[in-house]
C-alpha cells in the first residue's frame, strides 16, 4: 500500500519512530510523479534536488514531537510565491518570475519541516474552472484522463488525488479549492475570509481570495489548516481570531447538529445522478442524529453575476501592476505606453484579458452605479440570506457542483456555461463563510462532492460533521491506477 | 436584441485597461463582453435600493505598527526580475520628450 494513503497522523508517528524515512515519503512523492505526471500532468516546476537534501538532513537530525508535518510532502499551487522557486499563476507574463520571498503559508508550513516536491498547475491567474487556460500545461482528471480536474486549483486537487503528494494547499475565490476537490475526490476546504494570510499569494479578487487545504482525508485537513491559519502582520485583513486545534473536533458525534438543505441547491440544473448522492449522504448524516430541514437561500441565482462583476473589477485593479517594468515579460517598444499595452496582451490568454475588460467596463465611469454598486448590494443580500438560515442551523449542506467532472475542451469555448459550474460555491465566496467539499461517492464512474457551509469561523464544525460522514460512508478515495496512463 | 457594448466601447475600454486587440479580436470581445453584460444583468430584476453595498465581509479598521526603520532589499534583489535595466535601475522607453 503506498505510505500516503495511511494519513498524516500515523506516518508522522512512524516517521518520529523511526519506522520510516522522510527520504521514503518523498521517494514515494517523485516515483509516482514519474510513473504518471506525465499522463496527469498535475506539476509546472519540481522542487526534487532541494526537496531530497531536506529529507536527507530531517532523517540524520530526527523530527520534533510538535512538527506533526514534519517531513510530509506537499505540493503548492503556483500562485503562492516561494522564494527561489520559479511562481508563474500558469501565466507566459510570469514565465521567469523568481520571487524574493515566501507567501505567509509556504512560511508555516516551512516552519514544521513539511517538504515542497513543487510548484502546480491552475488556471490562469485563478481565472477558470477546469485548468484549461494555464499557458504550460492541460492537467488531466486522474479518474479519467479525458475529463478536466477542475480549477483553479486543479493541479493541485489532481496531485493529491494521483497519490503524488501526501497533500497539497490551493486558493478559493469562487470554488477553486471545492470545485476541483470535488472533482478529483479529494477533500478542500474554504476557510472562512480572513483565517488564513493573503501574504505572498498572487492576488485576484482581494476580498474573496483564500487559500486552503486540499487533503485525502479530513483529518489531515484539519491539522493542515491548523498549520496554515493565524493573524499575520502582514495583511491587515487576517482576522485576530485564536486558532483552534481542529483535530480536537473530530469526535464523530452529530447528534443534533441542525442541517439546513437549501431547497436551491437540489433544485434546477443541478445533474440527477449528482443529487441521488447528495440525497444518501443527507440521510446518512440523519442516521447519525443531525436534525435535517429544508431551507431557502433566495438569492442564491444572482451570486453568480454579482461574483462576476465584483471580482472581474478587483481583478482588473490587482492586475494592473503586469506592465513589463518591475518583473515578468516586456515587449519592446519605443513608446511607454505602447510597451505597457503590448507587454500585457502578449502576456496574458484570452480569459484573463476577458475579466479584465469586463472587470475595467464595471468600474467605469457611467457604469459604476449600474453594475459594481449593483453588484455589492446584491452581495449583502446573498449574505443576509446565510445569517438569516444560521440563526437556527449549524450546517447548510448541498452538492459543490451540479455535475461530476466535464470533458476536456467542452466548455472552454463558452465563458457563461464555464461560469455557470461555480453557481453552488460562488455564494460561500461572497459571504466571507468557510466551506469544505468532500468526497460522497461515485456517479458512472466519477466522484461526486458534498459541500458543507458553515458560520464565520465555524470550521471545526465542519470539521465534526464532514468527518463523522466520512467515517461511517465506506467508500474508496482512490482513482483506479490504471486510469492514470493512456 | 439590441446590443449592449458596441466596437468602439470596446475599444475604449481597451485602452484604459492597456490592452491591444486586433479587429478579429474586437469582434469576438464585443460578442462576448455582450453576453456576459447581458447576464449581468439579471441582477436589475432586485430592487436594491437602501441597502449597503458589501465592499468586504470582516469589519475593517487600520492596523497600526510603531514606525520603526527596518531593513529593506538590496538594490540587486529588488532588480533581479526587471526585465530591462541599466546602472542599477529599471529602464523603461522615454517618458518625456527632450527639450
Amino acid at each position: 500500500m503506498p505510505l500516503f494513503e495511511e494519513g498524516l497522523v500515523s506516518l508522522s508517528q512512524k516517521l518520529h519512530n523511526k519506522e520510516i524515512k522522510a527520504s521514503d515519503l518523498v521517494d514515494e512523492a517523485f516515483t509516482r510523479i514519474h510513473e504518471v505526471d506525465g499522463d496527469v500532468q498535475a506539476f509546472l516546476t519540481l522542487n526534487e534536488e532541494a526537496a531530497r537534501s531536506e529529507a536527507k538532513a530531517l532523517d540524520e537530525n530526527g523530527t520534533a514531537d510538535n512538527e506533526i508535518l514534519s517531513g510530509m510532502p506537499i505540493g503548492l499551487k503556483d500562485n503562492m510565491v516561494t522564494k527561489g522557486l520559479k511562481t508563474t499563476c500558469s501565466s507566459h507574463i510570469l514565465e521567469n518570475y523568481d520571487p524574493l520571498y515566501n507567501a505567509t503559508v509556504v512560511e508555516k508550513v516551512n516552519a514544521q519541516k513539511a517538504i515542497t516536491i513543487g510548484k502546480l498547475n491552475m488556471d490562469e491567474f485563478a481565472m477558470g474552472s477546469s485548468t484549461e487556460t494555464s499557458f504550460f500545461a492541460k492537467t488531466k482528471n486522474p479518474w479519467d484522463l479525458q475529463r478536466v480536474p477542475g480549477g483553479s486549483s486543479g493541479g493541485s486537487a489532481a496531485a493529491v488525488a494521483a497519490g503524488e503528494v501526501l497533500f497539497a494547499l490551493g486558493t478559493d475565490t469562487g470554488g477553486s479549492i471545492r470545485q476541483p476537490s470535488a472533482f478529483c475526490g479529494v477533500v478542500g476546504m474554504k476557510p472562512t475570509y480572513g483565517r488564513v494570510s493573503r501574504y505572498g499569494l498572487v492576488a485576484f479578487a482581494s476580498s474573496l481570495d483564500q487559500a486552503g487545504p486540499i487533503t485525502r482525508t479530513v483529518e489531515d485537513n484539519a491539522y493542515l489548516l491548523e498549520t496554515i491559519a493565524g493573524l499575520d502582520r502582514h495583511d491587515s485583513t487576517s482576522a485576530d481570531v485564536a486558532v483552534p486545534h481542529y483535530a480536537a473536533a473530530l469526535t464523530g458525534d452529530i447528534k443534533g447538529l441542525r442541517v439546513a438543505v437549501p431547497k436551491e441547491y437540489l433544485g434546477e440544473g443541478i445533474d440527477e445522478s449528482v443529487k441521488a448522492n447528495i440525497r444518501a449522504a443527507i440521510k446518512q448524516l440523519e442516521s447519525l442524529g443531525a436534525v435535517v430541514d429544508e431551507v431557502s437561500l433566495p438569492h442564491s441565482k444572482y451570486a453568480v453575476p454579482a461574483y462576476y462583476i465584483i471580482a472581474s473589477s478587483e481583478a482588473s485593479a490587482n492586475l494592473a501592476r503586469f506592465d513589463g517594468v518591475r518583473y515578468g515579460v516586456r515587449a519592446e517598444t519605443n513608446d511607454l505606453i505602447e510597451m505597457y499595452k503590448k507587454s500585457r496582451s502578449e502576456g496574458f490568454g484570452d480569459e484573463v484579458k476577458r475579466r479584465i475588460m469586463l472587470g475595467t467596463f464595471a468600474l467605469s465611469s457611467g457604469y459604476y452605479d449600474a453594475y459594481y454598486k449593483k453588484a455589492q448590494q446584491v452581495r449583502t443580500l446573498i449574505k443576509q440570506d446565510f445569517e438569516k438560515v444560521f440563526k437556527d442551523h449549524d450546517i447548510i449542506v448541498g452538492p459543490t457542483t451540479p455535475t461530476t467532472a466535464f470533458k476536456i475542451g467542452e466548455n472552454i469555448d463558452d465563458p457563461l456555461t464555464m461560469y455557470a459550474n461555480d453557481l453552488l460555491t460562488i455564494p460561500v465566496n461572497l459571504a466571507g463563510i468557510p466551506a469544505i467539499s468532500l468526497p460522497c461517492g461515485l456517479a458512472n464512474g466519477l466522484p461526486v462532492g458534498l459541500q458543507m457551509i458553515g458560520r464565520p469561523f465555524g470550521e471545526e464544525t465542519l470539521y465534526r460533521a464532514a468527518h463523522a460522514y466520512e467515517q461511517t460512508a465506506g467508500f474508496t478515495l482512490t482513482p483506479a491506477k490504471g486510469a492514470m496512463s493512456k | 436584441m439590441m446590443s449592449r457594448i458596441n466596437e468602439d466601447q470596446v475599444k475604449y475600454v481597451a485602452n484604459l485597461a492597456r490592452l491591444s486587440f486586433t479587429d478579429q479580436e474586437i469582434k469576438t470581445f464585443t460578442t462576448q463582453l455582450d453576453d456576459i453584460i447581458g447576464f449581468a444583468e439579471q441582477l436589475n430584476e432586485l430592487d436594491t435600493q437602501g441597502i449597503e453595498p458589501t465592499t468586504h465581509v470582516l469589519d475593517m479598521y487600520n492596523v497600526m505598527r510603531e514606525d520603526v526603520v527596518e531593513p529593506s532589499l538590496p538594490r540587486e534583489e529588488a532588480l533581479k526580475n526587471a526585465p530591462v535595466q541599466e546602472d542599477g535601475q529599471v529602464k523603461v522607453p522615454l517618458i518625456m520628450e527632450a527639450d
